[in-house]
């Protein structure tokens, strides 16, 4: 996969199919983290989010998929907003269709527009849950991720599982989680390990 | 123009419809336009985008739909389908009130006749009936 290339509609069905295949692999540990300090439901919700999404992909246009990057992320987004079940099916939702809207109808995106539709994605994704880095929610791990993406997806990854991992020591002030107060410290937010998944997966996105 | 719709969204399937039997009766109209959007499909805890627009279909009469939530992902949920635009008849509003009493008040104010703004600000007006 050389970063610097086009990526088109193709790309982005992989993309998401990557992503769901990692949340499927990883849904027992994301509902443990839950359990710690949410409900125990972000594994199952994800898992059937992201199946639903595969589903709607390999359906739509009669099996050919969306024809461009844009509609790709609309329609994954439309679904798990629709499927989740939970708080993220919105916000990953509100993530996957803002980022879609501000690809247009473009065939397709270079890794720089990629990362600056995404950061449209992830400031709806501030603002409609009113979360700031730090909050220890996905955001920790998205807007570093979203940071570091022009350097590449190896560079998303590493920065999105980081800050995943520097979840751990923070007190929640968003969600469930925060419910708990100072018992949410030590525990890693399952909203930031989800979103980790979902950068990591973009290296799979060239179908290698 | 007929009434505006009274949906209420919460994590269970029996909160949402109890609360809107509650409502209505309490009301003393019973073919209140109030309706529940609860749990999930299956009949698990949580949020459908699903149901909750289905719900606000039930019963939208041409005058909008004023949606009153319980927590977390039912806020999320409601405001991400305003965000998307064409999902919940025109007009609609997330309403900030209190959920039992929010839509007591709510369902007296849209059998009455009130507008949608009215009816959510009848409901957030709950928020001020302080009880000790």
């Amino acid at each position: 996969m050389v970063d610097g290339e086009a990526l088109d509609a193709g790309f982005f069905s992989r993309w998401m199919l990557a992503a769901a295949e990692d949340v499927e692999r990883e849904a027992d540990r994301l509902t443990e983290l839950d359990a710690a300090i949410g409900d125990a439901d972000h594994g199952g919700n994800m898992r059937r989010g992201f199946e639903a999404v595969r589903t709607a992909l390999r359906t739509d246009a009669d099996g050919a998929g969306p024809g461009t990057p844009g509609a790709v992320l609309m329609l994954a987004g439309r679904t798990l907003v629709s499927t989740v079940g939970g708080a993220s099916g919105p916000l990953y939702g509100t993530l996957l269709r803002r980022a879609g809207k501000a690809l247009g109808d473009a065939e397709t995106v270079d890794v720089a527009g990629l990362a600056a539709a995404l950061r449209t994605g992830v400031d709806a994704v501030a603002q409609l849950g009113g979360a700031a880095v730090g909050d220890k929610t996905m955001l920790d791990a998205l807007i570093p991720a979203v940071d570091a993406l022009p350097r590449g997806f190896a560079a998303a990854t590493a920065a999105a599982e980081e800050g995943a991992k520097a979840t751990v020591p923070l007190q929640a002030r968003k969600g469930r989680a925060s419910y708990l107060g100072e018992r949410s410290i030590g525990h890693q937010d399952p909203g930031a390990t989800s979103s980790a998944l979902l950068v990591g997966a973009l290296a799979r996105g060239g179908g290698a | 123009m007929g009434r505006v719709g009274v949906v209420l969204v919460s994590h269970s399937a029996q909160v949402a419809d109890s609360v809107a039997a509650l409502a209505a009766s309490l009301a003393g109209v019973p073919d209140a336009p109030v309706t529940g959007a609860g749990g999930l499909p299956d009949g698990g805890l949580g949020t459908s985008a699903e149901l909750v627009t289905e719900a606000a279909a039930r019963v939208d009469d041409g005058a909008g739909v004023a949606v009153l939530v319980d927590l977390g992902s039912a806020v999320l949920t409601v405001k991400a389908l305003l965000a998307e635009g064409d999902e919940l008849p025109e007009p609609a509003r997330l309403v900030d009130a209190p959920l039992v009493e929010g839509a007591v008040a709510a369902v007296v104010a849209a059998a009455g006749g009130a507008d949608v703004e009215a009816v959510a600000a009848a409901a957030g007006e709950a928020y001020d009936y302080r009880k000790v």
